[in-house]
């Protein structure tokens, strides 16, 4: 009887373990997880003329316009044989995923108040449902931008220098980095905003201006060039330089166009600084999930 | 031999009261000095029982304390208290929505809970891809899902438009499409708040009707929160009573209900309101004193007698088309009659009126008075949950009569008229 009584299943209290990710329990709900990327894509463009075409209209027009200021009015170099709408085109691509990660995640525990407040699942389903969401989103762009690469390679003779290096087996391992940064930078701010909502407006704009600094519509041999010539600091060179995006916005016209360089050991940095800022951000959102609704 | 399945064990809710804002900062950083220096909270010391109409210094106040109960397997068990007596806190420290400040809830079986039905609704999705996510969300997997499917559309009601967006749908259909896929649920330990006060009657009945399958056939242990008594004591056969947060009992339904009720009547028959609470009105209740036709003060009033109710309140600025209205509900809260002045254009002042009836025709027992002073349709005041008569039968009593508690609520007599026909 006393054993039989102490055999309990489950237990709720306020004890918080630091890292307190159950697997099994994420694992459970996996269907949940299906079904909300499932309503995330088939939501997103209902009720509108265009419906999946915005999908490519976001990204291409970015691009021709990047185009137009960065390269043809400011007069940027992509690098010889590199056309420049394939190079801004692959740098928005990538970009694109990782803020929309950000920006999608960032909000979780507001937008997601009135659910929350009712049932119990596990929180992190609703971040990682962004996630996979958006890196259905990515597909569709990387494939128009397969397309755009067809058409220059094969159409033109813009494109002499470019092509996709073996390199292209990390492309795996760039998207996790992304997508661990977006995740782990997201949950952070997610969690931070419940109770002060001080940095809810600090993100609009700072992904706005990260971008600037993580070398998406220049070559960052542009950079080293800049602070060679003592036009730019050295400080905002070492930090575009140590900006884990940039190394991976790099690797990933590296990998696609074979422009600029690769280096292992800053692949290694990024992806160590991507685990970091996902545990990290793990860990606030843990604390955060089981009193937000408190606080919200 | 007592099978538990769910043990709280000094379950304690602490909130924090008024605006999040700079002055929070510091209590959370003095808060945090006190941790790293591995001492106690010391917010926690401070906390004072939850009783909102007394204003205190005190920032932070008890929602539950040191609450303790067992529930045994198969018991529908209701939770029942006033408002902000912490049933509903208590509801989401169990279905994990928030956690205890201290304390701990162990249970022997998963626990799902129904607290608002429809939320995680998409209005773009269809009905029949919103029965799979609402489902998923409250913690079954697809095939769990699809298996029942055709049962839960059935019971909705909505086989038609089942294929139709979430968005245009009425919101009856809504509150069945999502009370249809929780009735589906099947954790061990089911939580519900207030959940049928939804749907028509027609539907209502039916929810009532599959809660009781759940519970009765099914063997499932459910918690359940509500206000409707009638329904309380229809569905559970235990309740637990709170009362500011602090736990007063556990026991039978019927008993508990009764406790409850009991104490919630000041048999009182003359109830004074404070003014200055209340100051900010255009008008506002002073005194409702319940008496007999010469103005004398009486605590029961006999069945048949004559009656009356007088409201003493004021006007604060000129108003037009002022009303009183009367309103008498059973402890059940439910609705027996409501009855009003006609619309009167008052300059500012204090103003007497009385509402008198010679045959007062309710059965013996509690009654609940309502006060309401509007203008034209809109509310200046509402007084519930304050006043209440009691009704005897002490006349019935001598004449020998056959009414008792279960002749209904109303209890005058219709004419009959009795012949021999053959």
């Amino acid at each position: 009887m006393k054993a039989a009584e102490e055999n309990w299943l489950y237990t709720i209290s306020s004890n918080k373990k630091l890292i307190d990710l159950n697997f099994n329990e994420i694992w459970r709900y996996r269907d949940l997880l299906l079904l909300l990327v499932k309503r995330d894509v088939i939501t997103l463009y209902k009720q509108t003329i265009l419906g999946p075409l915005w999908y490519f209209i976001q990204p291409l027009f970015t691009s021709v316009i990047f185009t137009l200021v960065f390269n043809n009015i400011a007069d940027i170099d992509t690098g010889n044989g590199v056309p420049s709408f394939l190079f801004n085109l692959a740098g928005i691509s990538s970009w694109n995923y990782f803020s929309a990660c950000l920006n999608g995640t960032s909000d979780t525990f507001k937008k997601n108040q009135g659910i929350f407040g009712k049932v119990y699942f596990p929180r992190i389903i609703m971040p990682m449902s962004t996630i996979l969401s958006n890196l259905i989103k990515f597909g569709i762009q990387f494939l128009v931008f397969i397309s755009f690469y067809i058409y220059f390679v094969y159409f033109t003779d813009g494109a002499y220098n470019t092509s996709i290096t073996t390199a292209i087996i990390i492309l795996p391992l760039i998207i996790l980095i992304m997508a661990l940064l977006g995740l782990g930078f997201g949950m952070l701010i997610s969690s931070m905003t419940t109770k002060y909502r001080d940095l809810s407006f600090l993100v609009a704009f700072g992904v706005q201006l990260l971008m600037y600094g993580s070398a998406v519509m220049y070559p960052f041999s542009l950079i080293q060039e800049k602070v060679n010539e003592g036009k730019l600091p050295d400080w905002v060179g070492f930090l575009i330089e140590y900006n884990p995006m940039t190394i991976v916005i790099e690797l990933f016209r590296y990998i696609m166009l074979s422009v600029g360089g690769f280096s292992l050991s800053k692949l290694i940095y990024a992806f160590t600084i991507s685990i970091l800022v996902f545990l990290f951000g793990l860990l606030i959102f843990n604390r955060t999930e089981k009193q937000f609704i408190d606080t919200i | 031999m007592k099978d538990v399945i769910l043990k709280a064990e000094n379950i304690s809710k602490q909130y924090r009261l008024g605006l999040v804002g700079t002055g929070t900062i510091t209590h959370d950083l003095n808060r945090w000095w006190h941790k790293i220096r591995g001492k106690e909270d010391p917010y926690l010391k401070i906390g004072e029982a939850n009783d909102r109409s007394t204003k205190s210094d005190s920032a932070y106040v008890w929602a539950l304390q040191d609450i303790n109960f067992e529930v045994e397997k198969g018991e529908v068990l209701g939770i029942i208290g006033k408002n902000g007596a912490g049933k509903s806190t208590l509801l989401k420290i169990l279905s994990k929505v928030t956690s205890p400040t201290t304390g701990e809830i162990k249970t022997k079986g998963r626990i799902a809970s129904l607290l608002e039905v429809g939320t995680g609704f998409h209005s773009e999705m269809t009905g029949r891809e919103n029965i799979y996510l609402n489902g998923a969300i409250l913690g079954m997997t697809k095939k769990e899902i699809s298996s029942k499917i055709d049962e839960i559309i059935e019971f909705s009601g909505c086989q038609r438009y089942i294929d139709t967006p979430v968005k245009r749908y009425s919101s009856g259909m809504t509150v069945r499409l999502a009370f249809a896929v929780a009735a589906f649920l099947e954790p061990e330990i089911l939580v519900i708040d207030e959940v049928l006060a939804v749907g028509d009657a027609e539907f209502q009945k039916k929810a009532i009707g599959k809660m009781q399958d759940i519970s009765k056939g099914e063997g499932r242990t459910v918690l359940f929160v509500s206000h409707n008594m009638a329904v309380i004591q229809k569905l559970c056969n235990k309740s637990v009573l709170l009362d500011k947060g602090k736990f007063v009992m556990k026991g039978k339904t019927e008993d508990v209900i009764e406790y409850y009720l009991q104490q919630s009547v000041l048999n009182n028959s003359e109830y004074t309101f404070d003014n200055q609470l209340n100051s900010d009105k255009l008008a506002y209740t002073n005194k409702i004193s319940i008496q007999d036709l010469e103005g004398n003060l009486i605590n029961e009033i006999p069945i048949g007698k004559p009656w009356a109710v007088k409201v003493t309140f004021t006007v604060t600025e000129k108003v037009k088309n002022l009303v009183i209205g009367l309103g008498m509900t059973d402890l059940y809260d439910v609705a027996i009659r409501t009855t009003w002045s006609l619309p009167k254009d008052l300059e500012k002042g204090k103003y007497e009126i009385t509402f008198t009836e010679e045959y007062l025709s309710f059965n013996q027992g509690q009654y609940k008075l309502i006060i309401g002073i509007s203008r034209g349709a809109q509310v200046i005041e509402y007084l519930d949950n304050e006043i209440f008569m009691t009704v005897s039968d002490a006349i019935y009593q001598q004449e020998k009569s056959i009414v008792n508690n279960k002749s209904g609520i109303i209890s005058n007599q219709m004419k009959t008229h009795l012949k021999k026909i053959n």
